[in-house]
């Protein structure tokens, strides 16, 4: 009785995995008719029938994901001067890996001896401090998930055409990551600010040498001096050895490579303050200190560069959301061109100031859509169709564009990027 | 005996804890080094704000300064001082609220100070603060008379540079706070 039930049970295994071989088409594996025991192994993969490769220091990537790579555009004449974008369209769930988190070198990645580097806290305080990288390792740290979205990202939005590109590659100035450090009031405090300081100004180590304005308040609320990444040391490119972190405020503000705080009572005016990250106004005016990223959600799947294979097919939508006010409340899809709205389901736990993934099960039959998802923040804000920012900013803001990002899907499941259409 | 000092010190570190947890106080060792002698060198006061604090003593004019653009700086935002690959830096005065606005030194930055900032401690791009102050005093005054905001014969100093006023100082709306 026992017998017949495990040889009948060993048939159907070998019939199986024949099967199995012939449904998947590719070859299939000489069987070994004179033992059993010999020929189940045989049609195993390879994976499970040899050792695997040695241990690493550092792991990286499978070799079958060389594709997901940032995204570089930097300028021939001065080649540490661009942006490289992080591939969002190839990434689930919130957090941006750190070989992946988006980057913006206005000359270079500096080499910096942390040895070497200290940070230097003056102007308008009791008394200037310097802190060195060890010394900071002894301070209580914090840890925080936020996004960092650079001021320029998505500026292609303001184009007459809309771009061709993948989501990462038009959208991709922005990246989420946990980040710790020391809060920077600590540091603030021992140096003693004095009552009349206002503004801060942050000096990069860099090629740049960049120095930024930022308001004091800001750095006693919630701004992180970060030494980790993600749980490992900041990377070169995203300021080794350390970095301002201001949760949901504009990139440029973020400096890299920090070397000095200034405490004074106005802001310095410097060229990243007034020729960059302002917003031209149509009247001709320009909008200054905008720090704030406000709310803005985008489809990484389906979107540009993917196709619908099955028709009818069910297709999971999902994308990512943000807000620099706060955390992301709602987030709604559209699949006629915003007509008529579905409320997404956010993923938990939903993160002030960061990325949270949203998704939406859709069938598809074929039929012509515009898929479109729209953010709403703790604050009520809600994203703006492309339309609205336009007619409250015009065309020549460049910085801060956070308009709804239509995928246009064929009949034929295609997929293009289009400003929005009539149903 | 070694165990009741042992359990002391628990005590003591759970009194920390509890008391620092009661009044949200951070308990840390202060470690700045007293820095006011560093805060005073000039490598760490690059920054130029709007009333000239930190610029450096020196003169240089717009003859000079178009020599060195043009070895300098040409090759990048073109000859002269536009249509290169790098942003132009000279023309379009007024052009803001036309349907074209092109944001440029001239048209553009609301206070020459940064324009002397900025090419310090940025340009040229290859070879960051390898000019001198004369230089840089030159370059500006190239640039700023080439659309007439200061006189082709000035000698710009660190006297007159931050009382230059540029056409678009007004041009600009804090939105912090809001
Ligand atoms: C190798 C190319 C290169 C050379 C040479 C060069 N620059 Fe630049 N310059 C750039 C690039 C690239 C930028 C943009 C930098 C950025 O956005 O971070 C820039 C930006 C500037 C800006 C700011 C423009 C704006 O609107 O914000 C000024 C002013 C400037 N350069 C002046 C100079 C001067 C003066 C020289 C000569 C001493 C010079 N540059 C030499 C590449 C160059």
């Amino acid at each position: 009785m026992n017998d017949v039930t495990t040889q009948s049970r060993r048939k159907f295994l070998k019939k199986a995995a024949l099967g199995s071989a012939f449904a998947g088409g590719a070859f299939s594996l000489p069987v070994l008719t004179h033992s059993e025991e010999l020929g189940f192994p045989e049609n195993l993969p390879e994976s499970m029938r040899v050792p695997g490769a040695d241990f690493s220091n550092y792991g990286q990537p499978s070799e079958h994901e060389q594709g997901v790579i940032r995204w570089i555009s930097a300028n021939p004449a001065a080649p540490g001067n661009g942006v490289s974008w992080t591939p969002l369209h190839d990434l689930q769930g919130t957090i941006t890996p750190n070989g992946l988190h988006y980057e913006r070198h206005h000359n270079g990645v500096p080499e910096i001896d942390p040895a070497k580097h200290i940070l230097l806290i003056d102007g308008m305080v009791d008394k200037p401090l310097s802190f060195d990288v060890k010394s900071l390792m002894r301070y209580p740290m914090v840890s925080r998930t936020c996004f960092i979205e650079c001021g320029g990202n998505s500026n292609s939005g303001w184009r007459s055409n809309p771009i061709q590109s993948k989501v990462g590659y038009a959208h991709g100035l922005v990246s989420n990551a946990e980040w710790s450090g020391v809060p920077l009031k600590l540091l603030l405090k021992e140096a003693g600010i004095r009552p009349d300081a206002k503004w801060v100004i942050a000096e990069g180590a860099d090629g740049s040498s960049l120095n930024i304005s930022i308001p004091l308040e800001k750095l006693l609320d919630d701004a992180i001096l970060a030494l980790y990444q993600n749980g490992e040391r900041i990377r070169p490119e995203n300021g080794y050895p350390m970095r301002l972190v201001l949760p949901g405020w504009e990139g440029i503000l973020n400096v890299k490579w920090l070397r000095q705080l200034r405490l004074t009572d106005q802001p310095a005016m410097s060229r990243d303050e007034t020729s960059q990250y302002t917003e031209l106004m149509p009247d001709g005016t320009a909008r200054q200190f905008t720090f704030i990223n406000e709310a803005k959600s985008l489809i990484t799947s389906p979107s540009l560069g993917m196709m619908l294979p099955d028709n009818p097919g069910v297709y999971q939508i999902s994308g990512l959301a943000w807000s620099g006010r706060g955390k992301i409340t709602r987030v709604e899809i559209s699949a006629d061109g915003g007509d008529t709205w579905v409320d997404a389901e956010l993923q938990g736990p939903v993160l002030d100031k960061a990325f949270t993934r949203f998704c939406l099960p859709w069938k598809w039959q074929g039929e012509y859509a515009i898929l479109q998802s729209r953010s709403t923040d703790e604050t009520g804000y809600v994203q703006p169709d492309r339309e609205t920012l336009i007619k409250n900013r015009g065309k020549h803001g460049f910085f801060h564009y956070n308009a709804i990002v239509s995928w246009e899907i064929t009949e034929e499941g295609d997929i293009n990027h289009v400003y929005g259409y009539d149903f | 005996m070694s165990t009741a000092m042992t359990s002391n010190l628990i005590i003591s570190i759970a009194l920390l804890i509890f008391s620092s947890l009661c009044h949200a106080d951070i308990v840390y060792q202060p470690l700045g080094k007293p820095a006011a002698d560093i805060s005073k060198q000039s490598e760490w006061n690059l920054t130029i704000s709007p009333d000239g604090k930190n610029l450096p003593e020196g003169t240089g004019n717009a003859a000079q300064g178009a020599k060195i653009f043009a070895l300098q700086c040409a090759a990048c935002h073109g000859p002269e001082g536009v249509g290169g690959s790098a942003d132009p830096v000279i023309g379009e005065v007024g052009s803001l609220a036309s349907e074209y606005p092109e944001k440029t030194v001239n048209s553009y930055w609301p206070y020459a100070t940064t324009l002397f900032d900025y090419i310090r401690r940025a340009m040229p791009i290859d070879r960051p603060f390898s000019l001198s102050a004369d230089e840089v005093y030159a370059l500006s005054a190239y640039i700023l008379s080439q659309d007439g905001i200061i006189d082709a014969e000035l000698d710009l100093t660190e006297k007159n540079l931050p009382q230059v006023t540029m056409p678009n100082r007004d041009g600009f709306i804090s939105i912090y706070p809001d």
